[in-house]
């Protein structure tokens, strides 16, 4: 139980339906009560931008309409409600998520159900039902800061459906859909307000990260302060909705060089082509200023995609590096790319 | 099935394009032509690594190699003469 202090940030929680989030067993009794605080704890991981989510053996509509009586459904994401193994459901929520399964807490009342999940997925953090009164205040659903787009999270992934449900309709090409999209990408100076959704943007993203350094606020409000580096906040927004704050680079000034210390890319907009617009401006950028341009890289077991991105944007690795484990990709800038038809981009003149 | 056609295949059904007519040669630069974003480029190195059995070295992954039916082609050739 001690192993509860220990766990790694949660970015989802799976609720178990029976004797988990109501007592009794609802096949057997349609009269089932919430438990008690159950709802409360529901509600304040959701508005520290912890996502909530289902994963039950009972019939579908039964337990949905139970959920809406109680006035809790719609705070949960891709509910699993189906007769099937758990293991198979908590990894489909993974998947729709695109969160890591070691970022997930599941929770149950058996002992087999938490067995079973834990054996296919090793990584996942299981809690027992009888210790649910604890969670709130366990270290890995509290983030250090609750910034404005943890409190919209839910509402981004719902705004992320609806998209992702109206473009696997859309019958055109997909470039057309994107273009339907109106995205408006701001490229902006990062202020002091933007520096904890920053952190927490280091702390959360593993993939597209070149470094997978963190930052945390008094160090990225040094950078801001300082003439050394340059600190840059992407935003993206769309006709469904905002995105919020979905990068972050960090340039460093050194004489006639910039060096890319940090680049991060939320995985929400891996198909956007976010990533190659950005780093096409940041080569605009710095043949303005006549300046030379490189990158840092940190091989991790997740970022190859930012390595890829990053080498396909003409980066070319140097042959020797100051330092073990950081490799040096140089841009000589000869390549300046038309940014895709589909995004607005908005930059400010001067970041150099 | 030939080299070139599986890949012309697999870059169709995967690469966003903007115009339902968009046609492209097997010189044409798929880099310009569509956009890539980091998703297909992945999926672009995973499906050279996995469907023709090879590794693609961080050398390799240049864009000169990926930026057109005929470059990928080349570099599967080079790459399995080995």
């Amino acid at each position: 139980m001690t192993d509860y202090y220990n766990f790694k940030n949660i970015k989802c929680v799976i609720w178990d339906l029976d004797n988990t989030i109501w007592n009794g067993v609802l096949t057997e009794d349609i009269s089932v009560s919430l438990k008690d605080g159950i709802a409360h704890i529901i509600k304040t991981l959701d508005s520290r931008g912890i996502l909530n989510s289902v994963c039950s053996r009972n019939e579908y509509e039964d337990a949905v309409k139970k959920l809406k009586d109680f006035g809790i459904y719609e705070y949960f994401l891709y509910p699993q409600i189906n007769w099937g193994n758990k293991s198979e459901s908590v990894k489909r929520i993974a998947e729709l998520l695109n969160i890591s399964i070691d970022s997930i807490l599941f929770i149950d009342d058996q002992q087999y159900e938490l067995d079973e999940v834990k054996s296919i997925h090793p990584g996942i953090n299981c809690l027992n039902a009888s210790d649910y009164k604890l969670l709130p205040e366990l270290p890995c659903v509290n983030p250090r800061f609750i910034t404005e787009d943890s409190a919209r999270r839910r509402q981004m992934y719902i705004d992320d459906d609806n998209r992702k449900k109206d473009e696997e309709s859309y019958s055109g090409p997909k470039g057309k859909f994107l273009q339907s999209l109106n995205m408006q990408l701001c490229i902006k100076k990062a202020e002091e307000k933007d520096l904890r959704r920053l952190e927490e943007l280091t702390i959360r993203t593993h993939q597209l990260n070149t470094t997978g350094r963190t930052y945390d606020y008094d160090e990225l409000l040094g950078i801001i302060n300082s003439d050394k580096y340059i600190l840059l906040a992407a935003e993206l927004n769309d006709i469904y909705g905002s995105y919020g704050k979905i990068g972050l680079v960090l340039l460093e000034r050194k004489q006639q060089e910039i060096k890319i210390k940090l680049f991060i890319l939320s995985c929400r907009v891996m198909n956007r082509g976010i990533g190659t617009i950005i780093l096409n401006e940041i080569v605009k950028a710095a043949r303005e200023a006549s300046m030379g341009l490189s990158a840092e890289f940190v091989h991790t077991d997740r970022n190859k995609i930012m390595y890829v991105t990053l080498k396909f944007a003409n980066f070319i690795e140097a042959d020797t590096s100051d330092e073990e484990d950081i490799v040096i990709l140089y841009n000589d800038l000869s390549v300046v790319n038309n940014n895709p038809p589909h995004i607005n981009i908005i930059t400010e003149k001067e970041w150099i | 099935m030939d080299l070139t056609k599986k890949i012309r295949d697999f870059i169709n059904e995967n690469l966003i394009v903007f115009d339902d007519d968009a046609e492209f040669t097997d010189s044409d630069n798929i880099f310009a032509l569509g956009f890539v974003n980091s998703l297909f480029a992945m999926k672009l190195v995973s499906y050279v690594e996995n469907n023709f059995n090879i590794k693609v070295a961080n050398e390799d992954l240049r864009i000169e190699n990926f930026n057109s039916v005929d470059n990928i082609a080349a570099f599967i050739n080079s790459k399995t003469q080995l």
